[in-house]
């Protein structure tokens, strides 16, 4: 219990010091999730769209395996980037087995199915709704598209933060191809297995803090942004 | 200009006559609309009548190109519609299609499609449909009465010279209905050609000018509006005008 309770002080500690290590760790951890996320939202919605309003003849296969992929376990995604990646693997040339750039790969390919998936289940049942309105207004398929981007906003933006709650939790992925290297790839996930294995509690702790609070703030953020869109924008 | 383009010009903006040619329509291997033929001249007010699953929603939805016959043509002045027609033409759906903003952006959206008007326009518009105290309000808040009057007003929006209407006063309050009914007389009067479906006998007699009238598909009646009350062609529309169920 002794130790337990020293390992919170030194954690709380850690986080109101402003240890460098520790927000070395947490800024990276943001910056390769929130640029993974800022990739797959690119990739995926446009994804998510045209699945959502182009009938064509594999497109219930596509879906099914986009919904298989969204549950795929993180460990395989970072296995298939590593034989990738790795210097005997097709794209080894590029040198970024063990970089921030190959953990954004793996991450971006855990959350692209989750933000297109999700995306396309929304905009499809946004189309069906508009869609004898649209055709008969001469939308175009642009402009069509970016309003339902714009009407389901709130619900997306749950699936983007989603997206980010699955990009900065993970660790399977970004351990095997980044390697958890000190001051290079180490991130919070990958950091508190490693302190937790090392048995330094108070920094794991710390992080997990820091994670949990992120956690918080990303969904304090979205019911925060749907009451203002709802009642304050009043639509 | 030469007169000849300016009355070429003059014509481009009339979409009359509206020709149906032996137009069928099936689906699932249902045979909806069956070898239908008529040919709409006037100006004013058209009204369609029959009993439910005629098939008079298709019918609309065939004139505005929202359904393609499997057989036939749908013409107007001659010519199948093409982008620009569908342009000038307006649809109210039987169940009002709003987008998920407020009764003001709803407008702006279509206002924002053709040419950017002024915001003062469209709150002109909303107080036309009463509705001009509500802009601010989500559109989906409304009661059924005023999201038909919106999607009136929406439709409005384009100047359309063609305005099709499904049904616009199903189920509404006698406030509404009129106020509906006004709006569509004084478009009427704008030289915008009116085409709407009712089940209201009393406001069919009210503002009809012709009558279409359909059962199960088929086309059975399509008189002036005083004709067909007072002897209408087809002993359906007669049996339909007298109250009596026909299947």
């Amino acid at each position: 219990m002794q130790v337990f309770s020293d390992s919170f002080i030194t954690a709380f500690y850690l986080i109101i010091s402003g240890d460098p290590d520790l927000f070395e760790i947490i800024f990276l951890s943001i910056k390769v999730s929130l640029t993974s996320l800022l990739g797959s939202v690119i990739i995926g919605l446009p994804l998510g769209a045209f699945l959502a309003i182009h009938r064509f003849k594999m497109r219930s296969i596509v879906l099914s395996v986009l919904n298989a992929l969204m549950g795929m376990p993180p460990v395989v995604v970072g296995l298939i980037v590593y034989l990738y990646l790795s210097r005997s693997g097709p794209l080894g040339f590029l040198s970024l087995l063990y970089t921030p750039t190959a953990m954004i790969i793996a991450q971006m390919l855990l959350v692209i199915p989750i933000i297109a998936a999700l995306s396309a289940q929304i905009i499809e049942d946004l189309h069906s709704e508009y869609n004898d309105l649209f055709r008969s207004l001469n939308v175009s398929t642009t402009k069509a598209v970016i309003a339902y981007i714009y009407d389901a906003r709130i619900s997306l933006l749950t699936i983007v933060l989603a997206g980010f709650g699955r990009a900065i939790s993970e660790v399977g992925a970004v351990s095997i191809v980044g390697g958890n290297i000190d001051h290079l790839t180490r991130v919070m996930t990958t950091a508190i297995a490693l302190e937790t294995s090392k048995g330094n509690l108070s920094l794991a702790l710390a992080l997990g803090i820091i994670l949990l609070a992120i956690a918080l703030g990303v969904n304090l953020f979205a019911a925060r942004a749907k009451y203002w869109v709802t009642d304050r924008q009043d639509v | 200009m030469s007169d000849t383009n300016l009355i070429k010009t003059q014509l481009e903006y009339n979409l009359l006559p509206i020709e149906y040619c032996s137009v069928s329509f099936h689906k699932s291997g249902i045979r909806l609309i069956d070898r239908v033929s008529f040919k709409l001249i006037s100006k004013g007010i058209t009204v369609i009548l029959g009993p439910n699953g005629a098939g008079k929603s298709i019918l609309l939805r065939l004139m505005h190109g929202l359904d393609i016959p499997n057989e036939g043509k749908v013409l107007f002045e001659g010519v199948v519609a093409d982008e620009k027609i569908r342009r000038k033409q307006a649809m109210v759906f039987q169940n009002a299609i709003l987008l998920r903003r407020s009764v003001i952006e709803n407008l702006s959206f279509v206002a924002n499609l053709h040419q950017p008007k002024k915001s003062s326009n469209l709150i002109e518009l909303l107080a036309e449909v009463g509705l001009a105290d509500k802009q601010h309000m989500p559109a989906r808040r409304l009661s059924g009465g005023e999201k038909q009057r919106l999607s009136l007003a929406r439709a409005l929006v384009c100047q359309p010279e063609l305005l099709l209407l499904d049904e616009p006063t199903a189920s509404l309050d006698p406030y509404s209905v009129q106020m509906i009914e006004t709006l569509l007389s004084k478009f009427r009067h704008r030289n915008t050609k009116i085409i709407f479906i009712t089940h209201d006998l009393n406001q069919a007699r009210r503002l009809a000018e012709d009558i279409i009238f359909i059962h199960k598909g088929k086309l059975e009646a399509f008189q002036p509006a005083d004709a067909f009350f007072e002897k209408p062609d087809s002993d359906f529309a007669q049996a339909f005008i007298s109250g009596r169920l026909i299947f």
